[in-house]
């Protein structure tokens, strides 16, 4: 145990505040004035896409786990807006590297980091959810293309984006994990509809997205045909990593705790009531727990030792506590937290209310909490598996 | 930057681990339990031979120097091994000279206490976990008189560190007139616990304005590492007779109603390790935040520990509260580090109040 920095990173951490506090007119209350413009300062300075060849328009630095969570503090402390982070850059870019032929890699990744492109995920559908394996959208051969056809679901920014890297079908004898394939086309293909998906948020967060006879070159698939699974898990490694982090967990907590320093009843601040203080009390021995466990898988991603247990209960344990945290702002606010949407009254623009409700997605999404349970007890701690569970 | 166990703390923990596998198996521990006389000598004179006694005795005075972090992975093991061990008094002895004896005490006590030949207890609970049943120690002219209750290993102990009502610290020894001392029976036969009466003992007063507030703190994560050490425990356990027992013709470990009893002991757990880490490393490195983090270490462990405990105990099913099984020796050790020096809800007070949140 040494949580102190080197010289070499204490001077790096320095650079970073230096870069942020010459740049702080470039954005207010956390968001960019102009977003592409900030999204390409960040990578000229490799403080976005630090890591990703500088031939497919990233930074290329050596990776460095330290430097990465240096930069995340630091914007994090000075209120700044990080780079863009959208399905496309976390998810697809990372699986392109990994797996991508080098003209998939030349076209997509520059102007997908520069924030030119936006993509959406199709991986779920309404019959494939935990399943996902079972998946039904399918193509039919025809010449050098694929027709595609059937429906996915909780499509976020469907509605926004230019292209999709999706889930499809393509070997229908093959056996279930066998048969499908990663595959890339633009979201104004004719034969795709998109249809806004409103949650009990009262807002579209997600879309439903049908396709009919959509054409797409063969050439478009990523990893080979048939690969798709695998491909795909390369990227849902990714997708569970960003949904437990503790970073926003910690900042969300200090928010709470400032709404029970300032919130009163009775002329009585919140944090003097005991049953609420103990409440916050136990909530931050949690966040405090998952922020170590942070700092302890940040060292073993260094040192390349295995995480082990300790990064197999990120996803879970971090958003079931998002929502706990969420949960106690509502209660603390007593009949103030009833209200919604708009008002004198309501505070934070309602956001505890929505974090609350869309949490709770959160828990479900990206592997449900029982999911990650099989995955925790199934290979973290070597119990035998379901019969028919997916390979997720 | 690196938070991880060194190569030479995870050996510490190992080499312990297997003295203690040794010394005290269960079955050795059972003895103990059943019988009031048995002072576990034994088992004490083969952790002298590991040098346990000394491990935060500095160097100069005979002892290994090492610090609370070390301390807390001796805990650990010793939590894990259920072993019969005032560890506590251990610790709080050799720190509480350290923090406040002068050169005069420091050589008098500090190469006994890192041999072995004497062993220290804290008499604390009052000013910490609050005074029961009129309980409490005042010091006038160098005479203590009072009561001190839950003292770890305060049966036997040569050497008393005893907080007053002032929050003074007075060092007692273990042979001074006027000492009374007798066993409180408790939940958890592994350690035992006792009352000492003091009227007009004679004691030393020791120097150090906050040294009770550190002495809570490093108890803090001193029990707050037993318990982890026995939750690890209670979950292999668990975890290897699911994958044993077989019910409907197949090993309950298939059901998922059991796995994932499995998987949320090991949620709570892992992180709950990082805390506790943290909490001892804060202790020499960050004092700034040590009190906050030992609290939350203490009530943190406390809350998953209860959890573990009792989920544990249900995967056993109803070999698990069989006294045979002995699964219940590990239930009890957390038991009573959930209660010792302050149940979670008083300890989250204190962490509400080191930070600020409600006044001093």
């Amino acid at each position: 145990m040494d949580l102190t920095l080197t010289p070499e990173m204490a001077a790096f951490r320095d650079e970073v505040r230096a870069f942020l506090a010459a740049h702080a007119d470039d954005y207010v209350a956390g968001a960019p004035k102009d977003p592409r413009a900030w999204q390409r300062l960040l990578i000229e300075h490799g403080y976005a896409a630090r890591t990703i060849p500088r031939a497919y328009g990233g930074y290329g630095a050596e990776p460095d786990i330290l430097k990465g969570r240096i930069i995340a503090e630091a914007f994090i402390a000075a209120g700044a807006p990080r780079g863009m982070a959208g399905q496309g850059i976390s998810m697809l870019v990372p699986t392109l590297l990994e797996v991508g032929s080098e003209e998939q890699k030349t076209r997509w990744i520059a102007p997908t980091l520069r924030g030119e492109i936006l993509w959406c995920q199709g991986y779920s559908e309404p019959d494939a959810g935990s399943d996902l394996a079972s998946l039904k959208t399918h193509a039919v051969e025809d010449g050098d293309d694929f027709l595609i056809r059937g429906s996915k679901v909780w499509t976020s920014t469907a509605h926004l984006a230019q292209m999709m890297f999706c889930l499809v079908r393509t070997e229908p004898d093959a056996p279930k994990h066998e048969g499908i394939s990663y595959i890339l086309f633009p979201m104004d293909t004719p034969g795709i509809e998109v249809r806004p998906l409103k949650t009990m948020t009262g807002q579209a967060e997600f879309n439903e997205v049908f396709f009919t006879d959509v054409r797409v070159p063969k050439a478009n698939v990523v990893g080979g045909r048939g690969r798709g699974w695998f491909v795909a898990n390369t990227t849902l490694k990714h997708e569970r990593g960003m949904l437990g982090d503790p970073n926003a967990t910690e900042a969300r907590f200090e928010t709470l705790v400032q709404l029970m320093k300032t919130e009163t009843v009775d002329g009585q601040k919140i944090v003097d009531n005991p049953v609420f203080r103990d409440r916050l009390m136990q909530l931050q021995a949690r966040v405090l727990a998952m922020k170590f466990n942070g700092l302890r898988l940040l060292t073993s991603a260094q040192t390349g030792e295995p995480a082990g247990l300790a990064g197999l209960v990120v996803k879970l344990q971090g958003c079931e506590l998002n929502h706990q945290i969420a949960a106690l702002a509502i209660d603390a606010l007593g009949e103030l937290g009833i209200l919604y949407h708009d008002g004198p009254h309501l505070r934070a623009k309602g956001s505890w209310q929505r974090n609350y409700m869309f949490d709770l997605g959160l828990i479900i999404g990206g592997g449900t909490a029982q999911i990650q349970k099989n995955i925790i007890s199934e290979r973290g701690l070597g119990m035998p598996r379901e019969p028919s569970s997916a390979k997720a | 930057m690196r938070f991880a166990l060194s190569e030479d703390q995870k050996m510490l923990q190992d080499s312990l681990a297997k003295a203690l596998a040794e010394a005290s198996p269960l079955d050795r521990v059972r003895k103990f339990a059943a019988d009031p006389k048995d002072k576990a000598a034994d088992i004490w004179q083969a952790l002298v031979e590991f040098g346990l006694p000394g491990i935060v005795v500095p160097e100069e005075f005979g002892g290994l120097g090492l610090s609370l972090l070390e301390a807390a992975l001796a805990s650990e093991a010793l939590g894990a091994a259920v072993a019969p061990v005032a560890f506590m008094g251990v610790v709080l002895g050799p720190l509480a000279l350290s923090l406040g004896g002068s050169e005069a005490q420091k050589a008098e006590w500090l190469p006994k206490l890192a041999s072995g030949e004497v062993v220290a207890a804290a008499c604390i609970s009052e000013q910490i976990a609050g005074a029961r049943d009129g309980a409490g120690v005042t010091a006038a002219d160098g005479r203590l008189t009072g009561k001190a209750l839950f003292v770890p290993g305060g049966g036997a102990a040569g050497l008393l560190v005893v907080a007053d009502q002032a929050g003074g610290l007075h060092l007692v020894r273990g042979d001074a007139p006027g000492i009374t001392r007798a066993l409180m029976p408790g939940l958890d036969d592994t350690r035992r616990l006792a009352e000492l009466t003091f009227a007009g003992t004679p004691a030393e007063p020791l120097q150090a304005n906050d040294a009770l507030g550190r002495l809570r703190d490093a108890a803090w994560v001193i029990v707050a590492a037993d318990t982890l050490g026995a939750c690890q425990v209670m979950l292999d356990k668990a975890v290897a007779y699911a994958k044993e027992r077989r019910q409907f013709g197949r090993v309950i470990g298939s059901f998922q109603a059991v796995k994932h009893l499995c998987a949320e002991m090991v949620a709570e757990l892992e992180p709950a390790r990082a805390l506790v880490w943290y909490a001892a490393y804060a202790f020499d490195h960050a004092p700034e935040e040590a009190s906050l983090m030992a609290a939350h270490a203490k009530a943190h462990t406390s809350e998953i520990g209860r959890f573990i405990a009792r989920t544990s105990t249900e995967v056993h099913g109803g070999i698990g509260i069989t006294d045979l099984l002995g699964l219940h020796f590990w239930f009890k050790r957390i038991g009573l580090n959930r209660q010792l020096l302050g149940g979670p809800e008083r300890v989250r007070e204190i962490a509400a109040r080191v930070q600020g949140l409600i006044p001093a």
